[in-house]
């Protein structure tokens, strides 16, 4: 309770802040307690979108879960895929097709700048723009088509299998990823004078829910939110899992860890991934695109921790297997979940109108906060 | 002699000529032939306002439909979906009139009512033409600042009455924010007055027939006159009322049907009106070139307005609330007492 309010006798007000509420992205519940329009205590209250994924994971077949993993972050599907698949493979020591390990990389990218530009677009939509949604949406179309021509599906792909991918690339897909970076690039700075130096969207943006790098780590954030901090933390880069080390990509990073740093090292990110996406397509030569793995998957008894690092954060996947062919225990950790956690503390003190600045700028989906 | 005329408002002296007349010949008293008189007016201007509010949504719709890379309606009634705007009014009108359960029910009933009437009254002083203005007061300009902010009242009211803590948080924002931006936007007006040295709108239109006070140091007066009328308006960078994000429709979360339609009207009505004015202190009113009839001139500029209003809806983010109010308080105010200034010193250097 603020002095305010102590002296006055006024009294707070609960605002609940979702389930249902145009720019909570989803189905999350915020309990605010406000002193006017500035909040005394915020409380994320989650779980409407759970589905038990962890526990039908036990349920079903190592090759099954694949698909449900498209349904964590269901805006970067890919990269659930690829998290999804790791453990598996480690297990079983497969070693994997060098032409499936770019196409995986080329689709993890590929999602990478969709699911930033979905970020881009809603993020607009909450500082009051609604303008660049339909420009980020225009271009992640084209990447779902792209999608659509290699597995038919143009939200849950269900495209990477144990040991390689489903299908080979089509013909007209790898002349279509290159058309789309070449159109993409300058699309970033059309993005740029669209919103990213808008005095308006700066007055909102900068300063505004700041997180040092001491917290950062504390609160166990990863991916963009971290970078954004000033902490040059990436999992293709700390544990290159694929074949990540053989690209050369920078990790932009941001400085004072605000909702702008978030924001641009997003927006940065972008034309990074664009850079591997090139790299990728250089490399990419015909081969098989499946390894030898048995019709039926059984990885030895044993446990792994995989982890990618999805457009949201660090995606990590805890299995153990008893050496059946359904996983005993399939741990996820989602990095909308951890991520989400650090916005109680944030929050305390800032405006109604921040709420939605701060909760946009760290990125969530629920489908991954609840699975 | 109405066929030597391009102007509606000479058309309209000539009409009133008849009348008189007609009333002379007949021996009718004065008042009936004065009551007839404004009562066509108002009819005419009714329809005006029904067609200006369904081409101003029709309007936004495709104008910002084109500024996000779609098309907007395209079907209802054919040709570009014309007639999309009157097949939602219909709708509006059929739909379910919802109030909430502890809702003030009186005050929920009367603020829609509160809203749009004043925003009615506001097209009372305002030049369509030469002679086509339903009252030339001498006071015109005031009469419209006084009707536009009874809107803050409604907002409120309509805010308190829905018994709704976002309703609520609207309602005070706008409260908050249209008492801070009258001031600017009248005192952005106050140097177009001191140069004309009137309130009355045909003396100010008059008094630009050679050069629009938009290319004098008035210049500075349009900037914030445009700023702050948008803010007066709740359009965006400044729709802090009814922010989508934040608040999910701000003060009329609660409202639908018929009653919706009249805080979404007078939110048409009052962009016509703000833009209006702008044409008419800025940009000469109806004054043009000779070959152009004065209302198509008026009309011309006043949607030019009302496009840059859209245009600036459409691009920019939202301000934050407390921004706003540093905004219109430390930055905005002082700005218009320096034009004041500005003005007074070139009104006496011009003399």
């Amino acid at each position: 309770m603020t002095e305010t309010l102590k002296n006055t006798g006024f009294e707070e007000m609960t605002l609940n802040m979702g389930p249902q509420h145009p720019s909570t992205h989803g189905v999350l519940h915020l309990l605010l307690k406000m002193d006017g329009e500035v909040i005394t205590e915020a409380r994320p209250d989650i779980g409407y979108l759970h589905r038990g994924m962890e526990k039908l994971a036990e349920k079903r077949t190592w090759g099954a879960n694949i698909a449900l993993s498209d349904r964590w972050d269901y805006i970067a599907s890919m990269s659930n895929n690829f998290a999804a698949v790791l453990g598996p493979e480690k297990l079983m020591n497969i070693a994997v097709p060098k032409r499936a390990e770019y196409i995986r990389i080329i689709m993890a990218e590929l999602n990478r700048i969709a699911s930033h530009l979905i970020f881009f677009g809603t993020y607009g939509i909450d500082i009051g723009a609604f303008t660049p949604f339909f420009y980020a949406f225009r271009e992640r179309e084209m990447i779902l088509d792209l999608y659509e021509s290699v597995c038919g599906a143009r939200l849950t792909y269900n495209y990477f299998r144990i040991g390689g991918v489903s299908a080979d690339l089509p013909e007209e897909f790898v002349p279509g990823v290159k058309a789309f970076i070449k159109y993409f690039r300058p699309k970033l700075k059309e993005y740029d004078t669209l919103l990213s130096t808008n005095p308006i969207f700066m007055d909102r943006t900068v300063g505004v829910g700041a997180i040092s790098k001491e917290e950062a780590v504390d609160w166990a954030l990863s991916g963009p939110n971290i970078r954004a901090s000033g902490i040059s933390f990436d999992i293709r880069k700390e544990d290159p899992y694929s074949v990540y080390s053989e690209f050369d990509f920078n990790i932009p990073t941001g400085k004072n860890g605000d909702c702008w740093d978030r924001y641009m090292v997003r927006m940065n990110e972008m034309s990074e991934s664009a850079r591997i996406i090139e790299q990728a397509l250089e490399k990419l030569e015909p081969g098989d695109i499946m390894a030898k793995v048995a019709k039926v998957i059984r990885p030895p008894a044993g446990e792994i921790y995989t982890h990618v690092e999805a457009p949201k954060g660090e995606l990590g996947v805890y299995c153990i297997s008893d050496g059946s062919t359904m996983p005993y225990r399939y741990k996820v950790r989602g990095p909308s979940f951890v991520n989400l956690a650090i916005l109680q503390k944030m929050l305390r003190g800032l405006k109604i109108a921040d709420v939605v600045a701060v909760l946009g700028s760290i990125d969530i989906v629920l489908g991954e906060v609840d699975r | 002699m109405i066929y030597a005329s391009q102007s509606l408002g000479d058309l309209w002296v000539w009409l009133l000529e008849r009348l008189a007349e007609f009333c002379g010949w007949l021996g009718i008293p004065e008042v009936i032939r004065y009551s007839v008189e404004k009562g066509a007016y108002a009819i005419g201007l009714l329809v005006f306002i029904s067609l200006t509010a369904l081409v101003l949504i029709y309007m936004e719709r495709k104008v910002s439909a084109h500024m996000q890379l779609r098309y907007g309606p395209m079907w209802t009634g054919g040709w570009h979906g014309w007639s999309q705007t009157i097949a939602d009014m219909i709708k509006l009108l059929l739909k379910e009139d919802v109030i909430p359960d502890k809702a003030d029910r009186w005050v929920h009933r009367v603020a829609p009512i509160v809203v749009f009437v004043p925003s009615l009254l506001g097209f009372l002083v305002i030049p369509f033409d030469k002679h086509l203005i339903g009252a030339d007061l001498n006071v015109g300009i005031l009469i419209i600042f006084g009707f536009s902010s009874i809107a803050v009242l409604s907002i409120f009211m309509g805010g308190w009455a829905s018994n709704n803590k976002y309703t609520l948080l609207g309602g005070l924002r706008s409260a908050a924010q249209m008492i801070s931006y009258e001031l600017p936007l009248v005192l952005s007006v106050l140097g177009v007055i001191m140069t004309v040295g009137s309130l009355k709108m045909s003396d100010i239109v008059m008094a630009q027939k050679d050069v629009w006070f938009l290319f004098t140091p008035n210049f500075l007066g349009f900037i914030i006159y445009i700023i702050a009328g948008t803010a007066e308006v709740n359009r965006t960078p400044f729709d802090i009322p009814e922010a989508e994000s934040e608040l999910v429709s701000g003060y009329n979360t609660e409202y639908s049907g018929l009653k919706y339609g009249f805080f979404m009207l007078s939110e048409f009505t009052n962009t016509f009106i703000i833009s209006a004015i702008a044409a008419t202190f800025f940009m000469g009113g109806w004054n043009g070139p000779s070959w152009l009839p004065g209302i198509v001139s008026f009309l011309g500029k006043t949607y030019l307005i009302v496009f840059l209003l859209m245009w600036f809806r459409w691009t920019f983010p939202r301000f934050r609330v407390d921004r706003l109010m540093d905004f219109g308080w430390k930055f905005l105010l002082p700005l218009s007492f320096f034009n004041i200034l500005m003005i007074a010193v070139w009104v006496l250097v011009k003399k």
